[in-house]
């Protein structure tokens, strides 16, 4: 609070610290992000809006200048009229009315060159700001090869303000964004001076005559219509071949992260095992040896080896998103989305909710109605994100021999993963039904989604999407996940006995287990499961390094691995039905905490975290009783 | 609300909804909500421009529409509120 007032004071003047900062504008789809990484690399980071809800990436461009130039991504727009709450915040930042935030001493305006007579319409709200602008024209090298055509000079003559054209992808004509960087950072201020008349901004038919008198004036040739767009969209948009692909490529997600995965998660674990190894020889047999050993490798190490497959999924979405693939798969979702009163913008986040529902929270901004944007929200935590993944992971390693069923495509150990997958998403849905049909009951919503034409994602986007990914899963296990550890190997050694540890029953962690052991008795639980459970309210996978951690400390189980050491523990009812269990309860401190903020309060994360909790109760006590009543058949078929 | 029930009826092939895959026509008016119909305008929906109906997904809803050098999905119920020049 304390440098609040200098903020605001030294927004006006040069930007806070002595910074100079130069604000990304752009429409969705024009390739801002691309070039911001460009003109960043890894020097970026991600936080949000004061007071909102929208993300701000910020970052250091790579320039040779005396003062740090920070670029701030600007969400997408059309249009600088605060509709959204995007624009809101993009047109709070150029006019310098966003708390914290500097006014940017300069702006990158990124226009898409291939549909320039459209995008050029964004040109005359930013203009009329009268800070130095620099328009890009983005996606040369697509406008070329499509026999497109355009005079940079005669656009910047036109608009009183330079033009570069460039490809972000590629990396042609960045050198000029650089340059122009390096001038505005040295105080090469030129207000801009257009030399046709800006229309009235609110006229959208005036700004979009505008621009076609600008275009034509610049000689612009509009490209041809992408040939390969045309083609993929009569397959994956086809009646027959659009559905068959949309289930060939979500199968196809999950094989991989399952089966794909796991050469790599050996590679981890082995690393980890052996290190652990290494270390007991090393170490003098005392109590730090144990901590370490039992406490850190065991707990923090189970977890840390599922980072491949965290990875993996992240890589798909990724993939998925930058290709343009998924505003068609919206398209195809729209009708099914529609049968449980939501809509086909609804399913980009759904399906982002597979590798974390954070940012899939976040991501329901662009569904403009505000019931069908906490009716996303509330069933976001049900689709199987990855933190789930450790989980389902070693319960089924754990509990399910390993059968063929289709062959060589499916065993029995994906398909209950599939299964999994697909109970998550029935209590989704189901959700959304009831709560449309009633708490959230809204009349037809409509559904509006530009579909960008195909691309290759960079091999850049994808890899810093996996660097920021690894960044925070392994942040967290850093951080988070070892303060549990330690604390659970704690209270797991005391309170001495004679000087010596409690056999693990007796000690602090095991009455608390014991204590709520009648409650989820039940479902098969014992308490080590419910020490487990109460762990992973911060965070699901934390029950993985929890009992680790348990049964590292357990003199019975201590030199057995996890796996064994749940099958003598565990009931297959009970696995059933813990797997049941996290797949209804919401147990994500990070996904609560982002739900108050995207819901302003309280209500709706409580009625939430509730409702998943009875579910999850429910349905991990049906599976428990069903299996135990019914146990020895189920256990034939298996075998 | 009401306005909705007559054009129904009203309307022969004059709006959007009714153009088929690879149909052309020329954007008249937008009879819809304004926040809807300054995005759409946005988007490239602007009376006078041509626009092509182009693949949907299977049913037919939402359809993809061809309008001012970009593609763009709409339902059904919102190309019915859009009306094309005779």
């Amino acid at each position: 609070m304390s440098d609040c007032h200098g903020c605001q004071f030294e927004a006006l003047h040069t930007g806070a610290h002595g910074q100079h900062t130069v604000a990304l504008v752009g429409p969705p789809n024009s390739g801002k992000s691309t070039l911001f990484n460009r003109l960043t690399g890894l020097r970026q980071k991600v936080a949000n809006f004061p007071g909102v809800t929208v993300e701000q990436h910020t970052g250091r461009a790579k320039v040779k200048a005396q003062r740090d130039v920070v670029l701030i991504d600007l969400p997408g727009i059309y249009s600088l009229k605060p509709c959204s709450e995007d624009e809101r915040v993009t047109h709070d930042v150029l006019t310098g009315r966003m708390p914290g935030t500097a006014k940017p001493n300069a702006i990158l305006l990124i226009l898409d060159s291939t549909n320039l007579a459209r995008h050029l319409t964004l040109a005359v709200p930013i203009l009329s700001l009268n800070i130095p602008t620099l328009v890009i024209l983005n996606m040369a090298d697509d406008l070329r090869s499509r026999a497109g055509t355009v005079d940079p000079a005669a656009l910047a003559a036109q608009l009183g303000a330079p033009v570069a054209l460039v490809s972000a992808a590629t990396g042609e004509g960045v050198d000029k964004v650089f340059r122009f960087l390096e001038g505005t950072a040295a105080g090469d201020h030129r207000p801009n001076a257009p030399l046709i008349q800006l229309p009235v901004i609110q006229d959208v038919p005036k700004c979009r005559q505008w621009a076609m008198r600008v275009g034509q004036g610049s000689a612009y040739q509009a490209p041809t219509p992408s040939v390969w767009t045309r083609r993929l969209d009569s397959i994956f948009l086809h009646p027959v071949w659009g559905i068959v692909m949309f289930g060939v490529v979500v199968l196809a997600v999950f094989q991989t992260i399952f089966s794909g995965a796991a050469p790599l998660m050996n590679l981890v674990q082995n690393a980890i095992s052996s290190s652990g190894i290494w270390l007991a020889t090393i170490l003098p047999d005392n109590f730090v040896r144990s901590l370490l050993i039992d406490g850190v490798w065991k707990g923090v190490g189970s977890v840390i080896v599922f980072l491949p497959q965290i990875l993996l999924l992240f890589l798909f979405i990724g993939i998925l998103e930058d290709s343009g693939y998924l505003a068609r798969a919206a398209v195809i979702a729209d009708r099914s989305m529609r049968r449980v009163g939501l809509q086909g913008k609804s399913f980009i986040p759904l399906l982002s909710a597979y590798a974390c529902a954070v940012p899939a929270i976040l991501s329901t901004r662009t569904i403009e109605n505000k019931r069908d944007r906490i009716a996303t929200i509330m069933i976001a935590p049900f689709m199987t994100c990855s933190a789930r993944l450790p989980v389902y992971a070693l319960l089924i390693a754990s509990f399910i021999p390993e059968r063929p069923l289709l062959g060589k495509f499916l065993g029995t150990g994906a398909a209950t993963l599939l299964g999994l997958y697909l109970l998550g998403f029935l209590a989704a849905f189901g959700t959304a039904r009831i709560l449309k049909s009633s708490l959230l009951k809204s009349d037809g919503t409509p559904f509006v989604l530009e579909m960008p034409p195909y691309r290759w994602p960079t091999l850049q986007g994808l890899a810093l999407r996996l660097y920021d990914r690894a960044k925070v899963f392994l942040y967290r296990a850093g951080t988070v996940i070892l303060l549990v550890t330690v604390i659970l190997w704690a209270t797991a050694h005391l309170p001495l006995h004679n000087g010596k540890p409690p056999e693990i029953g007796n000690s602090y962690v095991g009455q608390l287990g014991k204590t709520v052991e009648p409650v989820i008795a039940p479902l098969g639980f014992n308490w080590k499961i419910g020490v487990g459970l109460i762990s992973s309210l911060i965070a699901r996978e934390v029950i993985v390094s929890t009992l680790g951690t348990l049964y590292g400390s357990d003199g019975n189980s201590q030199s057995t691995p996890l796996q064994q050491a749940l099958q003598k523990d565990l009931s297959l009812g009970g696995a059933i039905a813990l797997l049941v269990f996290f797949a209804f309860a919401m147990q994500c401190m990070s996904t609560i905490a982002v739900v108050r903020r995207e819901t302003g309060g309280w209500k709706w994360p409580a009625a939430q975290f509730t409702y998943m909790l009875v579910l999850a109760y429910i349905g991990g006590f049906t599976a428990n009783y069903v299996l135990t009543h019914s146990g020895t058949g189920v256990l034939a078929w298996l075998k | 609300m009401q306005l909705s029930v007559n054009s129904g009826s009203r309307t022969g092939p004059n709006r959007l909804a009714d153009l088929r895959e690879g149909d052309h026509g020329v954007i008249d008016r937008l009879d819809l909500p304004e926040d809807l119909a300054r995005r759409l305008m946005e988007l490239g929906f602007l009376p006078g421009n041509g626009i092509t109906a182009a693949r949907s997904a299977p049913g037919g809803d939402p359809r993809v529409f061809r309008v001012d050098g970009s593609e763009i999905a709409l339902r059904r119920d919102t190309a019915c509120r859009v009306f094309l020049r005779r």
